[in-house]
């Protein structure tokens, strides 16, 4: 733990030299964090996603970045496209394998990420969950934008972004489809709701949330997926084989920044389970139909009791 | 104090479904819970609104009428909710999980550092022992909902922290008028008071409500016709059992090929690939083109009245009958079964 705080400390130390040494331009450049969840993906629960005693198999569940932060990871490029000199950086908190949302989000375009993960996390709500994030995020330097998806697809909450936004104390726009323009201060985006658009206006700093009905994120780019191939955080590079080689020293970029509870400034009271308001009381899996499909026919009693079945599982009603 | 709060929406002046829903569960939560049932309304233009909620069971009606309140915007709405909140604590708040509550809901919660709970489809009061702590609660909230993309189901409580907030979707409670003769108070909230030039610096430059577009993508109910259906008129059908089930409607190639649907609901290789929770396929025969882009579903339910259709081989449910008799007793007993 020790050597890997100190670590931590020296790249830190090295990055700031070099930013200091770069000239003070002024460019119409944002500076983008991307909220990005590493989530089971629940979309594609087949029949053997669920085990015998009809509980979830989660091993069958392919990690995935979550499909709305592709959105807003998508609008961020867009903005980069727009605006040069804009960077991006990725903030997941999670289990040390969400590294690997970040490098894909790497392949894609984003120029740095942070992994935020610590024992000290485990079983946050989404209450603790933001109060975790805005403590990394007061932790970054200066943040013109933070945008997340809507909707992680397994809490499916869809309450990160805007306590988030809370807790920094900044502005909210949620269900963003597009934004229209990020200039002089300001930012316009188009509002998808549930019976129309809307289109707003919200100084930055701010929080924006974007939906599914945004454009798709672009896909993996061949020469970033070179440059990044090799980037690990810390934690990682320890846990590599013996002949593996860091380049980190030459190639600062090829770090992706992790930060346990120590490295933000906290209070415990705040944080994982004993720091959520909610709690789990009780988990039901819904356990589903064996395969062969079970056969029926248009009778008044078969009709009703599809039906009561299929309240009673929650599928409907 | 300690009472039933129901965070009220506004639509187009009158006070939206899902809250009148809302209203009706907070009756009757109240009255397990031997408390009062309060209806909180901001917005503008708002003169008589009181008396949409009195039939509802509302004791008290709290009233912020501003026109910095109208069309909403999160933080305006935030701010008096959460004054009015540190002054009445309210033991149970619940709100619409519609675009409004599930923009609004977890800005307040996390303001009055209080849990919010989304999209619940059951709400009970029940006892908890938490043995680690030694200590055991009465009449909480219990907040029941789906997670997991729907493959679980759990059951969320707020053992120490108030308001114990929710939010539910529209169609999910019954909504019912508890007694038409019912009369509350109002009470005024003077919003004046409680604005700083702060809350309102979000600006709606531009507003356009419509007629939703097709979005069979995020719908995790569909409800699917095929050649099967017939014709353009017995697609009526669909539309309302996919309005009962809170689905929406998409088709097959041969469907819509057909003239019976709009192309955008076209599902498979060249149409949009979707994966809800139940997919009901009425008289489509599945062939591989359609099936691509469906057979994810998490539930899949086939209506042909040829028992040999492929769809079968997919399917959970094979219904061996015609569209025409089928499609309309699934809406009868899904009414009869959620009454
Ligand atoms: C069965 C079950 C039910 C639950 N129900 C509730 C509940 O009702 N209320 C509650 O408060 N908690 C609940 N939780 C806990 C909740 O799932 C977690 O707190 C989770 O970490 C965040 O919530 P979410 O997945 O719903 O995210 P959402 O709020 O849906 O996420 C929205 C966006 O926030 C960002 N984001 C979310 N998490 C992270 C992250 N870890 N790192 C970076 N960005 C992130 C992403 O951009 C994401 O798209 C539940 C958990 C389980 C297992
Ligand atoms: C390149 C290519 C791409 C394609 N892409 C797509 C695509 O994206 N999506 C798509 O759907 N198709 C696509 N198709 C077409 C596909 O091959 C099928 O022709 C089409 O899916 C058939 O539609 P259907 O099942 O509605 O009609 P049919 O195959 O005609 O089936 C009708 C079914 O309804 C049943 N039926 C009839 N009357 C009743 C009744 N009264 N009650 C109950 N059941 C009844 C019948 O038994 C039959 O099974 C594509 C084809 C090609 C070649």
């Amino acid at each position: 733990m020790v050597k890997r705080r100190i670590v931590n400390s020296l790249i830190l130390i090295y990055l700031s030299t070099v930013n200091n040494s770069l000239p003070k331009i002024e460019t119409m450049g944002l500076n983008v964090i991307v909220l990005a969840k590493q989530v089971p993906d629940t979309r594609n629960v087949g029949k053997d996603a669920m085990k015998a005693d009809g509980t979830v198999n989660r091993a069958a569940l392919p990690a995935i970045f979550n499909p709305e932060d592709l959105n807003a990871l998508e609008q961020a490029l867009r903005l980069k496209d727009k605006y040069p000199g804009t960077t991006i950086t990725i903030l997941t908190m999670g289990p040390g394998r969400a590294a690997d949302i970040i490098r894909e989000g790497l392949y894609r375009g984003a120029d740095n990420g942070y992994l935020l993960t610590d024992r000290a996390f485990a079983g946050s709500d989404t209450l603790a969950t933001s109060y975790a994030l805005s403590c990394a995020l007061k932790k970054m330097s200066k943040i013109d934008l933070i945008i997340a998806g809507r909707q992680a697809i397994d809490g499916d909450t869809a309450q990160v972004g805007p306590q988030v936004a809370e807790k920094l104390g900044l502005p909210q726009v949620t269900y963003a489809e597009e934004v229209l323009s990020a200039e002089t201060g300001k930012i316009t985006i188009r509002r998808r709701l549930e019976r129309g658009v809307e289109t707003v206006e919200m100084p930055l700093p701010g929080v924006i949330t974007v939906n599914a009905s945004a454009p798709e994120c672009r896909p993996r780019n061949a020469k970033l997926l070179m440059k990044f191939k090799h980037a690990r955080t810390i934690t990682e590079r320890q846990n590599e084989a013996e002949d593996y080689i860091d380049l980190t020293a030459d190639r600062p970029y090829l770090n992706i920044e992790e930060w346990s509870v120590n490295d933000i400034e906290t209070d415990m009271n705040w944080l994982g389970l004993s720091g959520s308001p909610t709690k789990v009381k009780k988990i039901e899996n819904v356990v589903f139909q064996a395969k062969e499909a079970k056969r029926l026919t248009p009778a008044d009693e078969e009709m009703d009791e599809l039906m009561k079945e299929l309240i009673a599982n929650h599928t409907i009603g | 104090m300690n009472n039933v709060f129901v965070i009220c929406e506004v639509d187009e002046g009158k006070i939206a479904d899902v809250s009148l829903e809302l209203m009706t569960k907070g009756r009757s939560l109240a009255n397990q819970l031997k408390c009062k049932l309060e209806a909180l309304v901001l917005g503008h233009n708002l003169k008589g609104i009181e008396k949409e909620l009195y039939p509802y069971g509302a004791d008290v009606v709290h009233i912020g009428d501003d026109e910095r309140l109208d069309p909403y915007t999160t933080l305006p709405h935030t701010s008096v909710i959460v004054d009015l909140f540190k002054k009445e604590e309210p033991q149970i708040a619940l709100l619409g999980a519609s675009t409004f509550g599930r923009d609004l809901g977890p800005r307040v919660s996390s303001a009055l550092q209080s849990g919010l709970t989304a999209d619940c489809t059951s709400l009970e009061i029940g006892p908890h022992e938490d043995k680690k702590a030694g200590k055991t609660y009465e009449d909480l909230l219990y907040q029941i909902r789906p997670a997991f993309g729907g493959n679980i189901v759990a059951t969320i409580i707020n053992p120490d922290c108030r308001p114990q907030m929710a939010t539910v979707r529209e169609g999910v409670m019954k909504k019912e008028i508890y007694d038409a003769t019912y009369k509350g108070k109002v009470s005024k909230i003077e919003v004046d008071k409680i604005l700083k030039p702060e809350d309102l610096v979000v600006n709606v430059i531009e507003r356009h409500m419509e007629k939703s577009k097709v979005n069979i993508k995020n719908s995790s109910i569909i409800v699917s016709g095929g050649y099967g259906v017939g014709s353009k008129e017995n697609f009526n059908m669909l539309y309302e059992l996919a309005e009962v089930l809170g689905a929406e409607v998409g088709a097959s190639r041969a469907a819509v090929d057909a003239g019976y649907a709009e192309h955008e609901r076209q599902i498979g290789q060249t149409g949009v690939t979707v994966r809800p929770k139940l997919y009901i396929a009425c008289g489509i025969s599945g062939q591989i083109q359609h099936t691509a882009g469906m057979e994810e579903s998490s539930m899949i339910i086939a209506i042909n009245n040829d028992p040999n259709a492929p769809i079968n081989k997919i399917a959970d449910y094979a219904i061996t009958g015609d569209v025409g008799e089928v499609v309309p007793k699934l809406i009868k007993f899904y009414k009869q079964n959620t009454k």
